[in-house]
């Protein structure tokens, strides 16, 4: 018996291998945080590939977005990480490529097909290497459900005036709740409400820039304004939404009981699934008729290659993919919502995608002003704005204590050039 | 052992065969709690002394500590930390062990009918995993779909619901509450276990002498029990500074809102291991870590050589 069962073990552990071999397969893994895309990637994406590149096999293997980037650095380090990494824009991927974790990819086929723009959230910052294929952006705005603004006879808001107006009216009416958001996450207050509505008050990347060249601070009129506009918002949220999460808040807006959610592109997929209404989608209302609107145009996904994989030739044979127009367009009809950041222009089918996307014709994109250069200290200036940004909405904090708290955090770490 | 070898053989000892048996059987608990239990401990203990510097991994003394606690930010939400950790031991102690030695007063009354099923129905939850627990009471007191507003209306207490997780002033208050319901089992079963060790005969002298009722648990019942509660104290203490998994599945890593229900576990956790764009900082979980472990021990210690040696034990 045990020479029977040794016998098995020296056969399985001396020819799997050679089995292996024999079928020449190059396996690679994907690292990523969007376990919400899994199915689009076993069903359409990855079946896409390996129809094209027989004898690679790709596996394509989510976590938890939040535990995302210390696992991944974990892995890295112990080096068990898969061959391709999927990339946060700027600081943390940065910091990843500087360890020598990432390979730059400044030769890769097809790393032509971004523009220097894409390519931003992935570059070094005196601009020379990339590490990252670009993949998406998002975009911020508000959702709405079309079936509540026709009953209420509301038009969607172009000025804040209108907005608020239009926010009354449906409290006044008292079917829907107005916004669709909680503070219990933190994330919602400071990404659909902060990052969403600021860009108007910042101008975009004009104050973002300033921020970090240090001509401006998070104390200035232009940085507190969108405080003091999500203060507003406190009275046209659900009962309880300080105890609102944010599947709460999704599933309020899908099960028809909310009439407007603060939103980021990435909704549409799922909430195309979900709810049985027509909805449409307007861009932060601008303070007054006339100006010009900024939009939360945020490079937000990309895809790396780790610098000790197995199968480095195949995982560039991916990468090259992934930076083609086939992979673009494939990419944003089955994730409406992840705007392709490939120069060519991809034809959408769905038209939500179609309404946020065409916002970049008229107003000026920027991306989050937490995420590049500021956002790479302690305390993390991001987390920061979650936490503050949902106690102005609780109203445990003023707009004025909440930016000068998050000023305090940057100044205890970041010097601007001078 | 060479030396009883070359010794005087008539006042050699009588030679016992060695008792292997002893080490054997002692060896595969031994070998799996020095694995998973003390060879991480002290690895923890040992690099919250080191520290990245330049990539490197470098011995660099107690400076970990002394970062903790002058960095305004980090000692602010270490105390921050410490003084929530508190509030909820203090909470457990004065909610969950006097409801457990109230329920275990009561279940041990003979004329009790169905004492069996009321003693399990108890003690279930105790056995729920952390994560159904945290998520039925999530659910609950949620505002949108929870049954708890629901019900409070139907005995016109609408009024007096608030999303309690939500609110900075609550939260805390409301997850500890959580913890009490889920483990206020243990105490029960133990205190029930050393009521039903109260002799029979005792308890009788006492009725001779006209102590019955109240003032019989007051004056008999509890001075024997006392060891026990002390155990269930320390057994809770211990249990409270190592909490996680409660506020984890009920708030989330950040333990919000505003921090307000951060205890040590979580604020190890999101050190340790870092949180969305906040990066893990091995050195540091470790010292948090290891001033963790430091706080249990001065506990247990003082319960230890202070208050068990002065608690009386009776011998029946």
């Amino acid at each position: 018996m045990t020479r029977l069962l040794k016998g098995m073990l020296l056969a399985t552990t001396m020819f799997a291998p050679a089995g292996a071999v024999l079928a020449q397969d190059a396996s690679l893994t994907i690292e990523s945080w969007r376990n919400d895309d899994l199915s689009i990637w076993q069903e359409k994406l990855i079946p896409a590939f390996e129809a094209k590149n027989p004898g690679i096999k790709v596996t394509f293997a989510p976590m938890a977005p939040t535990e995302y980037n210390s696992a991944v650095n974990a892995k890295l380090e112990a080096g068990t990480a898969g061959d391709l990494i999927t990339c946060r824009p700027f600081d943390l991927s940065l910091a990843m490529f500087q360890k020598g974790q990432l390979a730059p990819l400044n030769d890769l086929d097809g790393i032509k097909n971004f523009s220097d723009t894409a390519k931003s959230a992935w570059t070094t910052d005196d601009g020379k290497t990339t590490f990252c294929v670009p993949m998406a952006s998002v975009i911020h705005g508000f959702i709405y459900n079309k079936k509540a603004f026709e009953e209420l006879k509301v038009e969607v808001p172009k000025t804040e005036d209108e907005f608020f107006a239009l926010l009354d009216k449906i409290k006044a009416d008292g079917n829907y709740i107005p916004l669709a958001m909680g503070t219990k996450d933190q994330w919602e207050a400071a990404t659909m409400g902060y990052y969403n509505i600021g860009p108007n008050d910042w101008k975009g990347e004009e104050g973002r820039k300033a921020l970090i060249a240090g001509t401006q601070k998070l104390t200035d009129a232009d940085w507190v304004e969108p405080y003091k506009t999500l203060a507003k918002w406190k009275p046209y949220l659900g009962d309880g939404f300080e105890a609102q999460t944010y599947p709460d808040s999704q599933n309020l807006f899908t099960l028809g009981r909310a009439a407007i959610y603060p939103a980021g592109s990435w909704e549409i997929a799922p909430f195309k699934a979900q709810a049985d209404f027509e909805m449409g989608a307007f861009p932060p209302p601008v303070k007054k008729a006339g100006d010009t609107c900024y939009i939360s145009d945020h490079n937000d996904i990309g895809i790396g290659l780790n610098a000790k994989g197995k199968n480095p030739e195949a995982a560039k044979k991916f990468l090259a993919w992934v930076a083609s127009p086939e992979f673009a367009t494939l990419y944003a009809n089955s994730l409406p919502g992840f705007f392709s950041l490939n120069s060519t222009a991809v034809k959408m089918e769905d038209p939500l995608a179609q309404e946020f996307v065409s916002w970049r014709q008229n107003c000026k994109p920027t991306i989050r002003p937490s995420a590049a250069i500021v956002g790479r200290g302690q305390p993390n200036l991001d987390l920061e704005m979650w936490r503050v940004s949902a106690n102005v909405i609780n109203g445990s904090e003023t707009p004025e204590q909440a930016a000068a708290e998050t000023q305090k955090g940057l100044d205890s770490w970041y010097k601007p050039a001078k | 052992m060479s030396d009883i070898d070359t010794a005087d053989p008539e006042i050699a000892p009588i030679k016992r065969p060695a008792r292997w048996h002893i080490l054997v059987f002692l060896a595969p608990a031994f070998l799996v709690y020095t694995a998973v239990m003390i060879l991480p401990l002290i690895e923890t203990l040992r690099l919250s002394l080191y520290n990245l510097v330049d990539n490197q991994t470098v011995f660099v003394g107690l400076s970990n500590f002394i970062t903790l606690f002058s960095d305004p930010r980090l000692a602010a939400n270490f105390w921050n930390a410490l003084w929530n950790n508190l509030i909820f031991f203090v909470i457990h102690m004065l909610v969950q062990n006097p409801i457990g030695v109230a329920l275990a007063a009561m279940l041990s009354v003979p004329k009790l009918r169905f004492a069996t099923f009321y003693r399990t129905a108890i003690f279930v939850p105790t056995l729920l995993s952390f994560v159904i627990v945290g998520f039925i009471w999530k659910l609950i007191l949620s505002p949108i779909w929870g049954i708890a507003p629901s019900m409070m209306d139907l005995v016109g207490l609408k009024w007096a619901f608030a999303p309690w997780l939500g609110r900075p002033e609550s939260a805390l208050i409301t997850v500890s509450l959580i913890s009490v319901w889920q483990y206020v089992g243990i105490p029960m079963m133990l205190i029930y276990a050393a009521l039903l060790n109260i002799p029979e005969e005792v308890l009788e002298a006492a009725e001779c002498d006209g102590i019955t009722g109240w003032s019989q648990f007051w004056k008999i019942k509890l001075p024997l029990i006392l060891p026990s509660i002390g155990i269930i104290s320390i057994l809770t203490f211990v249990g409270n500074f190592n909490a996680f998994d409660l506020v984890y599945t009920v708030q989330g890593a950040l333990a919000g809102p505003d921090g307000s229900t951060d205890i040590l576990g979580t604020l190890l956790y999101r050190t340790f291991f870092g949180f969305q764009n906040q990066m893990g900082d091995r050195s540091m979980g470790a010292t948090i870590a290891t001033v963790m472990f430091l706080i249990i021990l001065a506990g247990v210690s003082l319960y230890l050589f202070v208050i068990q040696r002065r608690i009386r034990r009776y011998q029946f």
